[in-house]
């Protein structure tokens, strides 16, 4: 490939155009999502987007010890510690998208056009008509070549480099850390002032645990049938980020014994042998098979209960029944 | 294809994070918005030591990055401490130095 580039002057290959062309959009668009994504990780993974982009034209371009440093050190230190921050700051805090200054938006992107006009012509005016290619300089190897300048020529650049990195170190340190002020209760404490209050003693009450479900953000039932707040961590609450399976699991269960009931052969509440269908809410059929006339009386009836339980559902209809007969 | 091309790229990709500074309000996004600009820049760098022949412009590309990382982990820094003592990361937010 140097042998190539050392032999290029003024134009590259077909196949770096094409590398080019391609990998240029997808790095504009990863860019332009960066700035118009709402959510911050949305934006952090755009932009680890157009790094992994920019890490292929380094090495297109030659630079084969940057390309491996930019995927290395770019996306994979310095984005992951951008996703860290995100999700220390919080993942669903959205950005506002109230105008503070009116008008504001397009006077940044018109200015950001007019930049970017200015740039281009720069570029455009430039008289870069000879390209020589790093044939040459990488002959020895790119990263040797790199190592005889950062020791020799950018020696002290390269010194002042690790007194910039210690003091990042120590200041990110210093920023972030937080002396305790109060004396950290003990457990013995802690239980105390538990018993004290007379609230919670013991441990919280578990997660609800279905078969199909079985995670953090699902409640447990209480024995009424509705759902117990408590069983579901304090953050997910503040979030309302609880998942309620329970009206599907009962659902499945009225299913279930439905579905057990014909199995063994006897005959499900409520009804009168003909009209074994599957759905749980089977009392409108029975209203059906039972007596006609009042079929779609009880259908109606039926309607009206809705959002109410299964059994409540077909209890109702019976009620109907016996008032119509 | 010219490698002036990549030039070109490097000031769009430049020009989008200048705006993305101008328009955001979140601290972190405008952090990855001076990333972009960084990143646009060493671009710039890389074409221009294969433009010249010789490896300087990628030992600056390569101080940039060094640059680049040391200011992220302070600035990240500083984006944690404000958010724990105002509960926000907008930088409208942060109009007074003490709260």
């Amino acid at each position: 490939m140097s042998g190539a580039l050392a032999a290029a002057a003024t134009t590259t290959s077909t196949g770096e155009a094409v590398q080019f062309w391609v990998l240029g959009t997808v790095a504009v668009i990863g860019a332009l999502g960066t700035i118009l994504m709402r959510k911050a990780v949305h934006s952090a993974l755009c932009l680890a987007g157009t790094m992994i982009v920019l890490a292929v034209f380094y090495l297109a371009n030659g630079a084969y010890f940057l390309g491996v440093v930019q995927i290395v050190v770019y996306t994979g230190a310095i984005m992951m510690l951008f996703l860290f921050v995100v999700m220390l700051v919080g993942v669903t805090a959205a950005d506002s998208l109230k105008e503070t200054l009116k008008g504001q938006r397009w006077l940044a992107a018109l200015c950001g056009l007019g930049f970017g006009i200015l740039l281009a012509a720069g570029i455009g005016n430039a008289s870069l008509t000879t390209w020589n290619g790093l044939g040459q300089a990488n002959s020895g190897g790119n990263v040797e070549g790199l190592a005889a300048l950062v020791f020799t020529k950018y020696v002290f650049a390269f010194e002042i480099t690790g007194a910039l990195l210690i003091t990042a170190a120590v200041g990110a340190m210093v920023l972030t850390h937080r002396e305790r002020i109060e004396r950290a209760r003990s457990q013995r404490e802690q239980s105390e002032a538990r018993v004290r209050t007379g609230r919670n003693v013991p441990p919280l009450p578990a997660p609800g645990v279905y078969a199909r479900h079985n995670a953090v953000d699902i409640p447990g039932l209480l024995p009424d049938g509705t759902t117990s707040e408590l069983t579901v961590n304090a953050t997910l609450r503040g979030r309302g980020q609880i998942r309620d399976v329970s009206g599907e699991a009962l659902a499945e269960l009225a299913a279930l014994e439905q579905r057990s009931e014909r199995w063994l052969g006897r005959k499900p509440k409520g009804e009168d042998g003909k009209g074994a269908n599957g759905t749980p809410a089977n009392g409108t059929s029975a209203n059906d098979a039972g007596n006609g006339a009042n079929g779609n009386d009880a259908k109606r009836n039926d309607a009206n209960a809705d959002g109410k339980g299964v059994d409540e559902r077909s209890e109702d209809a019976e009620h109907h029944k016996g008032v119509a007969t | 294809m010219s490698p002036v091309y990549y030039l070109y790229l490097a000031a769009l990709l430049f020009t989008i994070g200048a705006a993305g500074v101008l328009i955001r309000r979140n601290a972190i996004i405008l952090f990855m918005c001076v990333e972009l600009m960084l990143n646009a820049c060493n671009l710039a760098f890389v074409a221009f030591s294969r433009l010249h022949g010789n490896l300087d412009g990628q030992i600056i590309a390569f101080f940039t990055m060094v640059v680049a990382a040391a200011e992220v982990v302070v600035g990240l820094a500083i984006i944690v401490t404000v958010f724990r003592s105002r509960h926000s990361a907008s930088v409208d937010d942060a109009s007074l130095m003490k709260l």
